[in-house]
């Protein structure tokens, strides 16, 4: 499903350059839940951006569902994100000045969906997340668990064949945590979505299917 | 997806509300202006009464003569318009009015402020003034030097009160007595040329400038009517022909320029022959307007950065989920639209409060300005580009922000 070739990523300042990822080489077949653990400035999340197509790679190739990526126009690369891929956010990202609601809508209204068939899916999706009273809060209104599970919500609304969560129980407690982890797990299961996840957490990370370790840019297991 | 827009921007709106209101500020204010001005320019251009044969009509306002160290520009005499203007053969009538004089006139002891002209019998037929009551002075009176004159509306307001009617009734000027034969509907002092309270036969002038002064120039303007539309390049290019073929008469000067032009551009003639009046007030109204314009929207670009800039996090999550760059801008750019369309709102209602002052002030004397279709349109205009002017930038330098370092800036 996703296939990454010896994968370098640096950072180029006027002084100083520095290497965030060192010819990683990954292979996620489809419906895989994987883990990437690893300590701080590791670059896990600059992994990840990278696979989610929001970053550029300096060297080394991406496939994703067998396509190419590189070539991608500004607007291709934007349907392509739209179609296949699904984030998940450590700070959720929600958008403050929209409900639940339209927060949820937020990708489909980069297809071609009617606002009727837009309301029906973002309440489909909420209510497989167990929000369907919260549809007129604002993102303000809601604790850090619910705001995370709007934003999976909004990951599952385009029904995506990928979702990629950068750290989605980093800044909940461990029930809320293990809340949103088993909604996570529910969706690999059920409707065999592939994940990608990065975390700090090696309970989480146990219950998943594969785990990959990055240390100083390299990958270790 | 308009609606989300929507939505969005009055969210966005409501949650800076001091940015809000320094922008819908900026917007509404200069509109306001831009639509008071152009209030006042369409009725001083637009507003054909009296001169509602303008169509058909040449304006002679100015005669300039130039010479070596010499230039003499001014209203053209009598003199000038009856022995040459007027043996034209194009123009079937000649409209000879002076300018207005002031004087002051007294009823019971309060003092009047008064304006009064001298025109000859034509000037009525060629123009044509709304009569309330009676009707203008003949060849005949004026052939006779009778004492007669017509009013404005105004001027019997004030000197004779409610008075129902006013004909043969005596009025006072300059310390002559004159009888009331006519009152007319008001004209604005802005239409110089056809302006005044009293009018009068120009043989009961005092001075008898008009039989004395032979010079160009006097002061005395003149407006020539053709038989249709058709003639009045025929009558401008004579005119012209006449203008060439004058004898000069004064050795300091060796040219002599004068035009017998539409209303508009003998309205704005600067008596400049190297440059058009109309040029120059086009010039001058644009660079105005520009200036005008500008400083808000710069302004309005500035708090647009500021405003987009806090919203990195939202088009970080909105280019994640499918947003092209292109979309991002075209969403930026109807908000700004939205925001400055509210400003227009606000500047419409605004600015049909600064006319309504302005013409309950009468600073100007029988002004009457309306906000018309044509000012709204204006208006609607102007807002348009003030939208798209301090949207657009911010737009796309935002569109172009990386994904990551987007959604970084919390």
């Amino acid at each position: 499903m996703i296939s990454l070739q010896n994968i370098e990523k640096v950072y180029r300042t006027d002084t100083v350059q520095t290497l965030a990822l060192n010819s990683v080489s990954l292979e996620v077949a489809k419906g895989e839940f994987l883990s990437i653990m690893g300590p701080s400035g590791c670059g896990k999340s600059t992994l990840l951006n990278i696979i989610g197509l929001l970053d550029e790679p300096s060297k080394g190739n991406i496939r994703i569902d067998d396509q190419k990526t590189d070539k991608l126009s500004d607007k291709q690369l934007a349907q392509f994100r739209n179609k296949k891929l699904g984030f998940i956010f450590q700070s959720y990202h929600l958008i403050n000045d929209l409900q639940v609601l339209d927060n949820v809508e937020l990708p489909l209204l980069y297809r071609d969906t009617t606002a009727k068939e837009r309301k029906q899916l973002a309440t489909e999706a909420l209510a497989k997340v167990g929000l369907s009273n919260r549809v007129k809060h604002f993102p303000t209104q809601l604790s850090g668990g619910q705001k995370q599970r709007v934003a999976i919500a909004r990951a599952i609304v385009g029904r995506p064949e990928i979702i990629l969560a950068d750290e989605p129980t980093g800044n909940l407690d461990s029930a809320m945590g293990n809340e949103i982890m088993d909604i996570l797990m529910k969706l690999n299961q059920e409707d065999g979505t592939t994940i990608v996840m990065v975390t700090h957490d090696e309970n989480m990370a146990k219950k998943t299917h594969r785990l990959v370790r990055l240390f100083d840019g390299s990958q270790v297991q | 997806m308009l609606k989300n827009y929507l939505k969005i921007a009055i969210a966005v709106l409501k949650r800076r509300k001091f940015f809000t209101f320094i922008s819908l500020f900026g917007i509404s204010f200069t509109l306001t202006i831009l639509l008071v001005l152009t209030a006042f320019i369409d009725k001083v251009v637009g507003d054909n009464y009296p001169d509602k044969k303008r169509d058909r009509s040449l304006y002679v306002s100015r005669i300039s003569m130039i010479g070596k160290g010499y230039t003499s520009s001014g209203p053209p005499s009598f003199y000038f318009l009856t022995h040459y203007a007027g043996t034209l053969k194009t123009p079937v009538k000649i409209a000879i009015s002076s300018g207005f004089n002031g004087t002051n006139t007294y009823v019971n002891n309060k003092k009047i402020a008064v304006n009064y002209k001298y025109t000859n019998a034509e000037y009525w037929e060629v123009l044509e003034y709304n009569f309330l009551e009676g009707k203008a002075f003949n060849k005949q009176q004026v052939d006779n030097a009778e004492k007669v004159a017509v009013i404005s509306k105004d001027m019997k307001n004030q000197y004779f009160g409610e008075a129902t009617s006013v004909i043969g009734q005596y009025i006072e000027a300059d310390n002559v007595k004159y009888r009331v034969i006519g009152v007319i509907e008001n004209v604005p002092i802005t239409s110089y040329m056809t302006y005044s309270d009293i009018y009068l036969p120009y043989t009961v002038a005092k001075d008898g400038g008009y039989k004395t002064n032979k010079d160009y120039q006097g002061g005395y303007f003149g407006i020539l009517l053709a038989n249709s539309k058709d003639d009045v390049d025929k009558m401008h290019d004579e005119y012209d022909q006449m203008i060439k073929r004058l004898p000069i008469t004064d050795k300091n000067y060796d040219h002599i320029y004068s035009h017998a032009d539409t209303y508009v551009k003998s309205y704005v003639d600067s008596g400049d022959e190297k440059h058009s009046g109309t040029f120059i007030a086009v010039t001058a109204i644009s660079i105005f307007a520009f200036i005008l314009m500008i400083l808000p929207t710069l302004n309005l670009v500035n708090i647009n950065i500021t405003r987009i800039m806090e919203r990195s996090s939202e088009i970080g999550v909105r280019k994640a989920f499918g947003a092209s760059s292109r979309t991002l801008v075209y969403q930026f750019i109807v908000e700004n639209i939205i925001l400055t369309l509210l400003g227009g709102l606000i500047g419409v209602i605004l600015s049909f409060i600064a006319l309504q002052v302005i013409n309950g002030a009468n600073l100007i004397a029988n002004l009457e300005l309306t906000i018309n279709f044509t000012v709204l349109l204006i208006g609607l205009l102007v807002c348009l580009i003030f939208g798209l002017l301090s949207g657009v930038y911010p737009a796309w330098r935002m569109s172009k922000l990386n994904v990551v370092t987007a959604l970084k800036a919390q």
